[in-house]
């Protein structure tokens, strides 16, 4: 609280990026969690929340005639532009946000003080719901080739594995530990996916630290042990995900990638996946393009071919079909690393699992692979996704990346996931709120809440309609075409928050809304067959409120849900309020 | 031969000079999404037949001529590779030569044909040249064709001005129908009957017939029954370098609106453009002739630019390179979204004169044959509920395309694949269909048709079995006898058994204007056409099935 210079700004401007007519007038409030604007007009009461650990950045403007201007930038793609009456206030707020927004020690973070009414023993249940020993035993884990190794119970070999490791069936205590001191971070190769079909495997671990000569003979008895761990193949991949260059540059630094002379029987690949700063950069392009006020169509394509973001997102998925093919189609195990083997090595093995195994495709199953390939394997959250305030150069959109590889596939079977595009954007949204522990590398978390309990008692918001767990599309592996017209950009995520962009009646919800009648009155019918039924129904009205994706730092404008249903009942009065945006777009075009 | 009918005796004599060879056994077609079969071709007047020979199976395909836009032919040899084949190979292949014909479609399809037999490769490439593009209309195949579900005693078509007319009574106070056109001397690309301002005379209208090109002068195309606001549209006035004027129009137009009110005129060309024009005799509306209308202009592409932009997205389409930049520069490149966003949004802004601002519009361009038809249709789309239902849409359609004189035949006589030289083509129609279907994204539950007859309807105005495409205007049509001697499309997509396939089974009637987004990121390329032909494609039919089946489920659970 000490850090808030000013609690309440009246008179203070909400604009509107996309039509400068839909500008609202209100008081804006500084709490020590969220920012809120709260809109003047009478007899509505329409509010703006937005959590200070989603801001990523604050600029102020040179005034204008409507005052000093405040852009905030969320790490939802949120933009809150305010207009602040008087220059004071405008900079008593801006130091205040600036503070609020990067907090210095994991204790201010957003899920210590997060408290909704739940006992302890609830919670406690909240994080025994993700259980990732049922998942590797839905593998088929352990069995006659793969073994749970003890050897990092203390987090001892490797301090950012999990302690639950599993490793081939003739890989001793002693080979794992040589293999460790072979690899960045003591990252030794370890088993992420196991296909019970034909026995292939995907491990994965960090970079060898070969320089130009170096060689460990445990690391080379780890991969054979691998190979021999597949009783039906002869040799394996090595899959480097990183650019050819970049690999030779890290033996320079005594790192490095496997000679193939010295490992027997294995295919070494590289993938060329670039490295987080390439992505940052990327991505933040691609943002300046979605944020043009009122581009043409040249400037937008030409502006998302520069940005280079879909090329990024091709390369990520074509890594991933690579290593499915070889599980799935050769039979081949494949060891992947990168550098530390936690971004790009996440990135692709958890592509893989989505391509090989329908599970994944599930609600459940992306959580769990979620949990699996980038919480349990040591994926730098706190970095990445600047919780804490750190060094500008560490952040990368590495999970966005996975987030939107699963979106891109859901575009091209949209009746192969279970779950739908909100879920995959809420997930997005709580890994920057802090608003569970999940993503906070720290043993704290028995004292905050998990995402994935929540995600799940509220499971019914997120479930694709179209979603058939018999349906060809669902079948086993997924074999999604990477022709460069096949990616598309994704608004929902990017331009999430500009309402005017969306399509203005969803397909989905009405899908649901049949759906849930359908079931009601398939029930009712079966309860009492003799009761008459009404024949002519009328679609149950629909709640815009309940479209809003998450409860608390999200606006609480029930225009900003994701389907304007307004079109549906011709007696709404809004007919003339929601195309106000596209007014200017026609004749300013 | 079950596609045989009467009639075709009498066509095989008359095409039978540019067939050489009818029949090729052991060809083998490769087409997309299937696997290569092995089968007979076979050529006739207005078809290409291949049977496959596979056992059990009697599969057929059969295309149209006049669907196919391009072909390649590429012969060899073989005598030279004679060793290269087994025994048996070698002696079926004894003649020593074979060709390949690749055949280009102008729905985007692409197939090859391995045929055996270089003379007869020759022989079936030149018969589909030549009688792909025959430029006789009466002997194209509508004309020979006969479907046994359909009568030609049924009425042929489902709306006119007349009946436009006699629905919207409102009308009937300050408008008229006049028959000035009824033997289409004032306009020859108008039908016989229009509606025009009730104070206008016939004598009038033939002298603003003259001060307008082409002779189009300002008829009404769309009442807005919430304000009695209406459309208008017609050509440019020939005001020339002189800044001619003409009372007659200026009185037309006055008529249009009250003395106290003023309107608007939409010009789909730049204001430098319609100076331009000036000098070869078009022009505008002047400020000081017609004072009490405002005129904006929003430069549309249309002609020869927008035939170049489909080649070039077609192109893009097809490239093979995993290359992400070069597809979105090409994409780019293309201008096609350009184009479908300027439409969209010249449309938006017609809509929003009349339905926000409550004032009546005139749309021209040049000859107000293409872009102006663009603009009204999507306008009218954009507010009248009427014109969202499968019936409704297509009666627009009749109404400002087939019957408002787009030249069809000139237009749709090649598209993106051909190797002629361009002369009149421009794909307007398939804009208008790629703006709907960005409509229909947007407003999944509004429209009442689905996206199937958008994609049956973007293929039938290029090649088709029906009369209806055919011609550039009625004038041509009546003297063809095209309403007697072929079949209605709209009728035939109507009948119960195809309908429900071009309903959208999501439909829920507004009231409401549907305000399209133009923002870039609101626009995507239509997949469904311009890729139709990939397997990804296949995966979003599934889903548009799996959403009719729901809706199916529901409607009998709630009906029982």
């Amino acid at each position: 609280m000490e850090f808030i210079r000013l609690p309440k700004v009246e008179n203070v401007k909400l604009l509107d990026r996309v039509s400068p007519r839909r500008s609202r007038v209100g008081t804006l409030y500084l709490t020590a969690t969220h920012t809120i604007f709260v809109e003047n007009e009478a007899g509505v009461r329409n509010e703006t929340w937005v959590l200070h650990s989603l801001v990523c950045s604050l600029e102020k403007q040179a005034a204008t005639s409507s005052g000093y201007p405040l852009l905030i930038h969320c790490k939802n793609f949120q933009v809150l532009h305010f207009a602040i009456p008087r220059e004071q206030e405008c900079q008593d707020v801006h130091l205040s946000l600036q503070r609020l927004s990067q907090p210095e020690s994991y204790e201010e973070l957003y899920c210590f003080s997060y408290k909704p009414n739940v006992d302890d023993e609830e919670r406690q249940n909240e994080w025994d719901f993700m259980n990732l020993k049922a998942d590797y035993s839905r593998m088929g884990l352990p069995n006659a080739h793969w073994k749970l190794s003890p050897a990092n119970r203390n987090y001892k070999v490797s301090d950012t594995y999990p302690a639950d490791l599993f490793v081939p069936e003739s890989a001793t205590p002693p080979v794992i530990v040589g293999s460790s001191k072979f690899r960045s971070r003591g990252r030794f190769p370890t088993l992420s996916y196991y296909s019970k079909e034909n026995h292939a495997a995907i491990c994965r671990s960090s970079q060898p630290l070969s320089g130009f000569s170096a060689r460990c003979l445990e690391d080379e008895q780890m991969l054979e042990a691998i190979l021999r761990s597949n009783p039906c193949s002869d040799f394996m991949y090595v899959v480097d995900t990183r650019p050819k260059l970049n690999a030779i540059a890290n033996r320079a630094a005594g790192k490095g990638y496997e000679n193939e002379d010295n490992y027997s029987n294995i295919k070494f690949q590289f993938i060329g996946i670039e490295n987080i700063h390439v992505m940052r950069n990327s991505q933040q392009k691609m943002l300046e393009v979605c944020e043009l006020r009122s581009p043409s169509m040249s400037d937008f394509l030409e502006g998302l071919e520069s940005s280079g973001w879909l090329k990024h997102i091709k390369a990520v998925l074509d890594a991933g079909i690579f290593i499915t093919k070889a599980v799935a189609e050769e039979g081949v195990s494949v060891l992947v690393h990168c550098s530390d083997g936690w971004d790009r090595t996440a990135q692709v093995c958890s592509v893989a699992c989505v391509l090989l195994d329908p599970y994944y495709r599930t609600l459940q199953g992306l959580m769990v692979l979620i949990e699996k390939d980038w919480i349990s394997f040591g994926h730098k959250f706190s970095h990445r996704c600047n919780h804490l305030v750190g060094d500008p150069k560490e952040v990368s959109p590495v999970i966005d990346q996975f987030l939107e590889c699963v979106w891109q596939l859901m575009e091209q079977f949209p009746c192969a996931f279970e779950f739908n595009e909100r879920f995959l954007i809420t997930i997005h949204s709580h890994i920057y709120s802090c608003q569970y522990g999940n993503f906070i590398d720290l043993n704290l978390l028995p004292s905050t809440h998990s995402l994935w309990s929540y995600l799940w008692t509220n499971r019914t918001d997120y479930i694709n309609p179209l979603y058939r767990p018999d349906h060809s599309q669902t079948q086993g592996l997924l074999r999604p075409s990477t022709a460069p017209y096949c990616f598309k950009f994704w608004r929902g995520l990017y331009n999430r928050f500009d309402q005017g962009i969306h399509p203005r009646q969803s397909v989905e919800d009405y899908l649901r809304t049949i759906q849930e009648e359908t079931q009601q009155l398939e029930e009712q019918l079966a309860s009492h067959k003799q009761s008459p039924t009404a024949s002519g129904l009328i679609l149950l009205p629909q709640d815009l409120n309940q479209t809003s994706i998450f409860s608390l730092s999200n606006s609480s404008d029930p225009e900003s849900g994701i389907a304007d249903l307004s079109c549906r009942s011709p007696l709404s009065e809004d007919s003339t309020r929601d195309p106000d945006s596209d007014e200017a777009v026609y004749s300013a075009a | 031969m079950c596609i045989m009918r009467q009639g075709h005796k009498e066509e095989l004599m008359e095409f039978s000079e540019h067939i050489k060879t009818a029949n090729v056994e052991d060809v083998v077609l490769h087409q997309p999404l299937h696997p290569p079969s092995r089968g007979t071709l076979c050529i006739t007047g207005h078809h290409l037949l291949f049977s496959d020979r596979e056992e059990n199976s009697t599969r057929q395909i059969l295309l149209l001529l006049r669907n196919i836009d391009a072909i390649e032919k590429s012969v060899e040899n073989l005598l030279g590779y004679s060793s290269l084949f087994s025994k048996a190979d070698y002696s079926k292949r004894i003649s020593g030569s074979s060709g390949t014909i690749t055949v280009k479609c102008k729905d985007l399809r692409v197939l090859q044909l391995d045929i055996p037999g270089m003379e007869q490769c020759l022989n079936i490439a030149h018969s589909i040249e030549t009688l792909s593009c025959l430029n006789d209309v009466s002997e194209m195949y509508p004309f020979f064709y006969r479907p046994s579900d359909l009568s030609s005693q049924d009425q042929w078509g489902l709306s006119s001005s007349e009946k436009y007319y006699s629905e919207h009574k409102e009308l009937h106070k300050r408008w008229r129908l006049s028959s000035v056109n009824r033997d289409y001397s004032v306009c020859p690309s108008y039908p016989p009957a229009v509606i025009v301002p009730k104070d206008i005379d016939d004598d009038t209208l033939k002298k603003v017939a003259k001060f307008r090109q082409s002779g189009r002068f300002p008829v009404l195309c769309y009442y807005h029954r919430k304000n009695g606001m209406v459309i208008m549209r017609g050509g440019q006035p020939l005001t020339g370098a002189n800044r001619k004027r003409c009372r007659e129009d200026e009185l037309l137009l006055q008529a249009v609106i009250d003395s106290s009110d003023k309107g608007y005129i939409i010009d789909t060309r730049s204001s430098q453009q319609v100076q331009q024009a000036r000098m070869t005799g078009g022009g505008f509306e002047s400020k000081s002739s017609y004072s009490c209308w405002k005129r904006l202009h929003r430069q549309m592409e249309k002609g020869k630019a927008l035939q170049e932009s489909l080649i070039k997205l077609v192109e893009a389409c097809g490239d093979e390179s995993q290359n992400m930049d070069r597809w979105l520069s090409k994409l780019e490149n293309s201008k096609w979204l350009s184009h479908v966003q300027t439409a969209l949004s010249t449309a938006g802004l017609l809509a929003e004169c009349v339905e926000r601002d409550g004032h009546s519009v005139l749309v021209h361009g040049s000859e107000g044959t293409d872009c102006t038809l663009l603009v009204s249709t999507l306008a009218q789309l954009i507010m009248d509920p009427c014109c969202r239902t499968l019936e409704g849409f297509l009666a627009l359609l009749e109404r400002e395309w087939v019957q408002a004189g787009h030249p069809f035949q000139l237009r749709c006589a090649h598209s993106a694949y051909s190797h002629v030289r361009l002369q009149q083509e421009s794909p307007v129609f398939l804009l208008l269909l790629d703006c709907v279907w960005q409509l229909w994204r947007q407003f999944p539950l509004a429209l009442g048709f689905s996206e199937a007859l958008l994609l049956r309807l973007a293929t039938e105005a290029y090649f088709s079995n029906y009369g209806t495409f055919l011609c550039n205007n009625d004038q041509e049509r009546c003297a063809l006898g095209v309403k007697e001697k072929t079949y209605c499309l709209f009728h035939s997509l109507l009948k119960p058994t195809e309908k429900e396939h071009y309903t959208n089974p999501l439909y829920e009637p507004t009231d409401l204007a549907i305000w399209p987004s133009v923002h870039p990121q609101s626009l995507q390329l239509w997949r469904g056409f311009f890729l139709r032909w990939t397997p990804q494609t296949r995966h979003l039919e599934e889903a548009q099935e799996e959403i009719r089946n729901m809706v199916i489920e529901w409607g009998k659970v709630a009906l029982s």
